[in-house]
């Protein structure tokens, strides 16, 4: 593709949010932008998403918003890159649907994974009925049939599922699963309103604007009853009915409970997709998995690579708005690159 | 042949003779002490086996192939195998023959100590005798036997690699004097035995260095000097050696004899264990063996240093050495002394153990189950409450197979006690024992049906439940395979199979879950398994080691089984199992999970 | 002596003031993990002795960062050292080690 002299090739690995905002920003910075998503949607996590914290916002409305205005991006869903090579000044890039792009910049939008919830055995997703996790709840409020979810009665939630968890190399926060956990205890309390429902959590972040307001009105309206305690381990009887040990830690005493339906809020994990671009790249990347920015304070888009931008969560958990912020952040600083090397 | 000297003496003996009688009084000493310590049970079993002619051609066998020949480390490292049997049979066989001569030709200096040590300065053969060349030959052979393993020795020293050993034993200064004097003993010899070839006769070896040498030395100034410095550095090496590593030359024969009547490791330090550790010849092979070894700072508390550190008492490092060990019984296996370090270090907990008040009266509130009409009982163990796939996978192979079973624990119980045993504290464990014990035969079953090598070790080994079949379930879905109760579909998949040490070395199963497993899947094997197997970390044996040097031994071991490339990595143990899955590149399984998974 | 039908004791009330904090810094030395519990609880749901006894793992850390040694070594007494606590803990406290150094460390 033959390179406009006025125009510069930026390529977005990772439709997500972050990406889809970085991407329409720098179109309309009047770059020339390229988004690659191996979905085949855009939106990422968002696309899988029924509703949003803190106020019950539609995932879908954000996101059609979002791609509403795309200007002139030219993006590619269900297509990765096979080939990642460095030159002089900038990358060239070959991508699985045989384009080949000369970037001046790379924007690193690839996100996070969500943390499989059958590593933490214990717990028994995948091996019993009736545990799922956030994701699967938040499909059957999309209106995917979730065979487990069969009129419940009684309904824990389990917080911190794959984060503050050294044993299995996570040790951070995944900082949006406390306010996710409060919402969807919410929302499936007003599915099943007579329905008695549990949080266990370990400690309750609700940092954000409106997330305490969100954390009373589970209390006050909802009825919500929070554990602080983390689960140990969930057996199951005869009837598929869980059995869940956790101590109140508040009471100071163990504690027991039998339960129709287990959530477990499955943490952010870092993306392995990430791994193979970080090691062409010689990128740093943190103890957990995360890319490593340059500095995490004043410039969180830099990396240490020249032309190479992070935005959202390929850096470490972060919320929607958080994410748009990033996205917009790294569009000012690519230009601003951009303009310095030209 | 006849003797040179009427007197049969000179004074270079001297040296030798001292040596000689000081290793002899205290091997004596030695062996008294270790007899008086051994409790009354085991000293009285020791006396038994002197008298049973079945364990003396037993003892003579393993004497045979551990102290001369070797052939536990020809098995592992040929190279390795052939240093070690070169220089202890070889010598071996210059000691024989030279009796053997004496005794031939001059019968009454049989009763001369130093005599056959030191045949050929005293004795000299004026006409060629086919006998007399016949045995010139022999010494000459397996004095050049005994050179070659000594070269390869030194050699070993620069480049232990070649003998397949990534790290050898740091050795101390007793330990490098007994080397020198060991390493100059046989090339001395056979310059003194050069220079005398020219009165005393030679053969192959010794005739050609005796002409070499008579061309330009006067060998005759050389006979005796060289003579003192044989007899010299045999008379170092003897007074060095209850000092250092070459104990074991002695001790071994011993520990041979006392392990052949059936003793086993009771005290700390004392008794048994003295044979033990004194047979231990820092070899290192327990080095490379150790899953600790993938750090380097960890060297440090390999078995060959703890033995060291026993040897003296060194308390404080003693303990810490022990504390950290995973007591997966690597070093054990490949000891080629079968050093029980485990057992000693067990002790070693137990005696350094600060006693804690133990109250375990709440033992009371735990139920047996209703006795069942099926007579299997099934104990799940802690761990496995934390890996419920397991627990669940083998309720779906029984209900298949047919047989009723009672769930002991399905909601928690009581531990089996292994753990406590680990860390050195027995008496407390007996309660468990005892509480355990009382619960399954109350049950009225007649077969104990365990998922976790761990409570199988200590069922087998320390419960008294006569009557009672203790099985694991590797053992037990294999029999139900053979019988037919169970049919299993090969599924294709690429499968390794993690032998759990407790399982492996601890319980020697190790061919019931591969035969299960082939008939489920591709079978493959890991770079190193069977007695071999890594420890996947995280074993409860070891009281100190943190989470983070833990993950290490995980990795390592990790890297092992993926040696095959395997699709997927099958354990039969719930520790294993949560150890390995959250760093583990393919999808980790229980044996049961992939039986009831292929099951038809 | 008349009785009023209240006795006087000493006050129920942690007082950190009056607490020898030697005997946990030994402790701290000896596993310095003990630190690192931020009482999720793990330990003590998954402790087989949960609801049979007082057990309870997270409080004996607690007990011992307050003064409270005898509470703690109480509940210790029960403990089978089984591991399960060092399998659960999302901090990774090697706590089978943390219960043998506070045995040294406190039972005297």
């Amino acid at each position: 593709m033959e390179p406009d002299n006025h125009k510069k090739n930026i390529v977005v690995i990772g439709g997500g949010p972050a990406g889809i905002e970085a991407s329409r920003t720098l179109d309309a910075m009047g770059h020339t932008v390229f988004l690659i998503e191996k979905a085949d949607r855009l939106g990422g996590h968002l696309a899988r998403w029924d509703r949003l914290f803190p106020y019950g916002t539609q995932a879908s409305e954000v996101l059609s918003g979002m791609t509403s205005s795309m200007g002139s991006v030219k993006w590619f869903t269900g297509t990765q890159i096979t080939q990642l090579n460095r030159l002089e000044h900038g990358y060239n890039i070959i991508l699985s649907n045989g384009l080949t792009v000369l970037a001046d910049a790379l924007l690193i939008t690839t996100g996070f994974s969500l943390f499989p919830a059958s590593k933490k055995e214990e717990y028994g997703y995948g091996i019993y009925d009736r545990v799922i996790t956030n994701a699967d709840l938040e499909d059957w409020f999309s209106g995917i049939s979730v065979p487990a979810i069969d009129n419940p009665h009684r309904i824990g939630f389990v917080h911190c599922v794959g984060s503050r968890d050294e044993k299995v190399g996570n040790r951070y926060c995944s900082k949006v699963c406390c306010a996710t956990a409060v919402k969807q205890a919410c929302e499936i309390k007003q599915k099943f309103p007579d329905a008695v429902v549990y949080c266990f959590y370990m400690d309750l972040r609700m940092f954000g604007r409106g997330y305490e307001d969100m954390y009373l009105e589970a209390q006050k309206k909802y009825g919500v009853i929070f554990v602080r305690g983390r689960v140990s381990e969930v057996s199951e009887d005869k009837n598929g009915h869980l059995f869940v040990k956790a101590e109140d830690t508040l009471a100071g005493k163990p504690l027991r409970v039998t339960l129709d339906l287990l959530v477990l809020m499955a943490g952010m994990s870092h993306n392995r997709d990430t791994d193979s671009i970080a090691r062409t790249l010689a990128l740093s990347t943190m103890e957990d998995g995360f890319l490593k920015p340059k500095d995490s304070l004043t410039d969180g888009q830099a990396s240490y690579c020249p032309g190479v931008f992070y935005a959202g969560a390929c850096t470490g958990p972060k919320t929607i708005p958080e994410t748009v912020a990033e996205a917009k952040a790294a569009a000012i600083s690519i230009n601003e690159y951009l303009r310095d090397n030209d | 042949m006849k003797d040179r000297f009427i007197s049969g003496y000179n004074d270079f003996v001297l040296p030798f003779m001292i040596g000689m009688c000081f290793i002899l009084t205290y091997l004596a000493i030695g062996i008294i002490r270790v007899i008086v310590q051994l409790p009354a049970k085991d000293r009285k079993k020791f006396f038994l086996s002197l008298i049973n002619p079945k364990l003396w051609l037993k003892n003579l066998k393993d004497i045979i192939c551990d102290v001369l020949l070797h052939t536990k480390i020809w098995k592992r490292k040929p190279l390795l195998g052939y240093m070690h049997s070169s220089i202890a049979f070889g010598w071996f066989m210059l000691i024989v023959l030279g009796h053997i001569e004496t005794w031939l030709f001059v019968p009454d200096r049989l009763s001369t100590f130093y005599y056959p040590v030191f045949f050929r300065f005293f004795v000299m053969e004026t006409d060629h005798t086919i006998g007399g060349s016949f045995f010139f030959f022999l010494m000459d052979f397996f004095l050049l036997v005994v050179l070659s393993g000594v070269f390869l020795a030194m050699f070993k020293r620069i480049r232990s690699m070649v003998f397949g050993m990534r790290r050898t034993t740091k050795n101390q200064l007793p330990d490098r004097l007994a080397m020198y004097c060991l390493w100059a003993i046989f090339p001395v010899r056979l310059l003194a035995e050069s220079f005398t070839a020219g009165i005393a006769g030679g053969s192959f070896l010794t005739r050609p260095m005796y002409w070499l040498f008579s061309n330009f030395l006067s060998d005759t100034y050389h006979i005796l000097p060289t003579w003192w410095a044989y007899s010299t550095l045999l008379g170092t090496f003897f007074v060095l050696l209850p000092f250092t590593r070459y104990m074991h030359i002695p001790t071994e024969a011993f520990l041979i004899i006392l392990r052949n009547a059936g003793i086993k490791v009771s005290h700390h330090r004392n008794g048994y264990t003295t044979a033990q550790i004194y047979s231990c010849s820092n070899c290192g092979m327990c080095i490379d063996a150790c899953p600790m070894m993938s750090q380097k700072k960890n060297l440090r508390y390999a078995t060959v240093y703890f033995n060291r550190l026993l040897r003296r008492r060194n308390w404080t490092k003693c303990e810490i050495s022990a504390d950290k060990c995973l007591m997966c019984g690597k070093c054990v296996a490949v000891c080629p002394v079968n050093v029980d370090s485990c057992s000693i270090k067990q002790r070693v907990r137990a005696a350094r153990a600060v006693p804690s008040k133990a109250d375990y009266t709440y033992f009371e509130t735990y139920t047996a189950p209703e006795p069942a009409p099926e007579k299997v009982l099934y104990y799940a163990g802690c761990m496995t409450q934390l890996t419920p796939v397991i627990s669940k996978a083998v309720g779906a192979v029984l209900d298949k197979a047919g047989i009723g079973y009672t769930f002991l624990d399905s909601d928690g119980g009581i531990c089996c006690g292994r753990p406590l045993i680990l860390a050195g504290r027995n008496e407390q464990a007996q309660e468990m024992i005892r509480k355990n014990t009382e619960l399954i035969r109350h049950s009225g079953a007649t077969t104990l049906l365990l998922s976790c090598p761990i409570c199988y070790k200590v069922f087998r080994e320390n419960y008294d439940l006569n009557g009672i079949r203790v099985v694991h379930y590797t053992e037990y879905f294999d029999e139900l395979l053979r019988l037919g109760r169970i049919t299993i579909r090969n599924s294709g998949e690429r499968i390794v199979y993690h032998d759990p040490c407790e399982l492996g070395r601890g319980c020697g199963v190790y061919r019931q879950p591969r035969h299960v497993l082939s008939a489920a899947g591709n079978l493959v094997e890991a770079a190193k398994s069977h007695d071999e197997s890594i420890c996947c970390g995280g074993s409860l044996g070891s009281l100190t080691l943190s989470y983070e040097d833990r993950k290490d031994i995980t990795l390592h071991s990790l890297d092992n089984l993926m040696y095959a490339s395997p699709e997927r990595i099958v354990t039969a143990c719930p520790l294993c199992l949560k150890t390995f899955s959250p760093y583990a590149p393919k999808k980790v399984s229980d044996f049961a999970e992939i039986v009831a998974q292929n099951m038809n | 002596m008349i009785d009023f039908g209240y006795g006087i004791s000493p006050s129920s009330a942690i007082n950190l003031d009056r607490f020898d904090r030697t005997d946990f810094e030994t402790l701290c030395r000896e596993e310095p993990d003990v630190l690192k519990c931020m009482a999720c609880g793990s330990c003590a749901a998954s402790c087989p002795t949960a609801g049979h006894s007082d057990m309870n793992l997270r409080k004996v850390i607690l007990l011992l960062g307050r003064g409270r040694e005898d509470e703690a070594l109480g509940m210790l007494s029960h403990c089978m050292f089984c591991g399960k606590c060092l399998l659960v803990c999302p901090r990774g406290i090697n706590t089978r080690h943390l219960i043998l150094s506070i045995i040294k460390t406190y039972q005297k």
